[in-house]
């Protein structure tokens, strides 16, 4: 049994960007690392992705992009060099190849069970990240067996996939970007589409992520939204990091020949049935859009930068022809294979501390969790709208770090 | 992309309060969230029938009502029919027209916007040749429906687009016609 005061589950942005700010308080802390640092952004993506925010947006606390492309996207190895290189350079204490199997409270702290032994600390960081399971509703039981079945966990390139039509079901980030890979690679794709948010990559001559920060929306606190819950739930911004910069959203795939029907809301006997309420899914995702860019146009008003930056615009409303398909037999179609991009969850089976609501959620306070001394860190809009960013790492840390730091005094005390 | 709460005075005639305790009292306790809604249903003669609607189970308990509702349907007299009452297909209008307009009533009240007049007109398609057997390839139901909305209220035109958007978005009725349901039908 080794001890040490901190236990950081997780050698992810979230994970460095804490031990940076415990190593400033003189915290004695390790990072348990599954693998190696940034593991999930190595081993747990497709090929092509890249950042969806800008590289001069990686920003960590006392680090930040340095290269000659700041307005490009990073590839998922130059993702991982740079989480390294800040690794390296603050000499964040990382034990790799280290799974952690069970946290149990214990008198005066936690005990950490792990496949390399145990920890016996005062305080755990949960940092494993929001992103560990591919989330698939329930009804994938009932695809045939003849279709290939895929998460994007498992998605590497459209060459792995079988000859034959795609229906990608989900069309956030995931599955937006997926529906235009493997339409380029000769495939048929349908691709199915609830509740989406729509925005262009590229807004006034910036890119819509700068806009976002510039504007202080992605600064914006969890205390101070009209319904957390529902900020929390958003599903992500249809956005696509490419050289050209590109705008990805549904008008964009269906001009490029992805056929785009609504929710898939039933499978029976092999027949998939798409739900009629994509119009207003498409309605909500425009009025959304308009509201952000208004607050922009608002924003630049009202700094006087109305001359510095491209006239203000407003894109065509989301226009999917006058009525999209409503139910599809997949034993008497081409498609082959169907890939749920239909979200992803923590996976929280290690930890054994009573701190769960209903649907496996831990109970938190802006990361601060309802159990003395532990902390998780990079959910959707957990302190910040940028919380799950690599960007909104920082700040986050800084705010948990000293509330650890409190904590500890207090208990000594 | 936060939507600015506004602090006038608005009375849409709906107690936006008691919503919002009862959301959030359900979320501690989905169990109460769980409700019954019921009706009977007699034939009366030809295509005619009355339904009776009254009790319902929700709260964890039996719901009785003051009153009970009597709904009637009939089919017009080109169906050779007696036409005492509108057909269950424009009944699922009727209910589809107003669980929207309910639910612009109650999200415009939280978002601080004073309705004036909301009328809905609706229409829905239906070929003839699916109920009367003629071609398997047509289905029985509507093939679209068209819902359009006139309102007068003191907000921007995008912000009224909104509201209508967000009560479909939270609509059962909408939920029931757009979205496949399991149905299980018994006898005696």
């Amino acid at each position: 049994m080794r001890h040490v005061t901190t236990v950081i589950i997780g050698a992810g942005q979230s994970g460095l960007a804490m031990s940076k700010y415990l190593t400033d308080y003189s915290i004695d802390h390790v990072l348990l690392e599954r693998g190696e640092v940034a593991n999930s952004w190595q081993k747990e993506r497709w090929d092509s992705l890249r950042l969806l925010t800008p590289n001069w947006q990686s920003r960590l606390p006392a680090y930040s992009y340095e290269g000659n492309d700041p307005d490009g996207y990073m590839s998922m190895p130059e993702v991982v060099d740079y989480l390294k290189r800040y690794a390296d350079l603050t000499g964040a204490p990382v034990q790799s190849g280290t799974l952690v199997t069970r946290v149990l409270q214990v008198d005066g702290g936690y005990e950490v069970t792990t496949d390399q032994g145990s920890w016996r600390c005062r305080t755990v960081v949960i940092a494993s990240g929001a992103c560990n399971i591919a989330a698939v509703p329930a009804l994938w039981a009932e695809l045939p067996r003849s279709i290939v079945s895929m998460t994007p966990m498992e998605y590497r390139n459209p060459g792995q996939l079988p000859d034959g039509s795609v229906l990608v079901v989900g069309a956030s980030a995931t599955g937006v970007q997926l529906a235009r890979e493997i339409h380029a690679s000769g495939r048929d794709v349908i691709l199915s589409a609830g509740e989406h948010v729509r925005l262009p990559r590229i807004y006034r001559g910036r890119d819509i992520k700068g806009w976002m920060d510039v504007i202080g929306a992605m600064d914006v606190r969890y205390d101070e939204v009209d319904d957390l819950d529902r900020a929390r739930r958003l599903p992500s911004l249809q956005l696509i990091g490419t050289p050209e910069r590109e705008t990805i959203d549904l008008n964009s795939l269906r001009k490029l020949g992805v056929e785009i029907v609504g929710r898939l809301v039933g499978l029976r006997d092999g027949e998939a049935q798409f739900s009629g309420s994509l119009a207003n899914y498409c309605v909500l995702a425009d009025l959304k859009m308009n509201r952000l860019l208004s607050s922009i146009d608002a924003w630049i008003s009202a700094n006087g930068h109305d001359n510095r930056f491209d006239a203000p615009c407003r894109y065509e409303p989301t226009n999917l022809g006058p009525q999209t398909r409503l139910s599809m037999d997949l034993n008497d179609s081409s498609v082959k294979t169907v890939i749920w991009a239909t979200g992803y969850r923590p996976d929280y089976s290690w930890l054994d501390v009573p701190v769960f609501v209903h649907k496996g959620r831990i109970r938190h306070d802006g990361g601060v969790v309802q159990a003395p001394g532990l902390y998780v860190m990079g959910l959707p809009f957990m302190r910040r709208r940028k919380s799950s960013f690599i960007d909104g790492a920082g700040d986050d840390a800084a705010d948990l770090a000293a509330h650890l730091n409190r904590s500890l005094y207090r208990a000594a005390a | 992309m936060t939507i600015q709460a506004e602090t006038r005075t608005v009375n849409n005639g709906v107690n936006v309060a008691a919503l919002l305790g009862a959301r959030e009292a359900l979320d501690q306790a989905p169990e109460a969230a769980q409700f019954k809604w019921r009706a009977t249903c007699e034939w009366v003669n030809g295509t005619h029938s009355r339904s009776i609607i009254g009790n319902f189970f929700g709260l964890g308990t039996e719901q009785s009502r003051e009153n009970t509702f009597c709904v009637e349907a009939d089919h017009p007299q080109v169906f050779a029919a007696e036409d005492n009452a509108p057909t269950p297909v424009e009944l699922v209008l009727s209910g589809l027209a107003s669980c929207l307009t309910a639910g612009i009533a109650a999200v415009a009240q939280r978002r601080g916007i004073q309705l004036y007049s909301v009328k809905a007109t609706l229409e829905g398609d239906m070929d003839l040749q699916g109920i009367l057997g003629i071609d398997n390839d047509v289905r029985n139901g509507f093939g679209v429906i068209r819902v359009h909305f006139d309102i007068s209220a003191d907000a921007s035109d995008d912000d009224i687009k909104a509201l209508v958007a967000q009560s479909q978005k939270r609509s059962a009725v909408f939920d029931i016609v757009t979205n496949p349901t399991n149905v299980v039908v018994t006898v005696n």
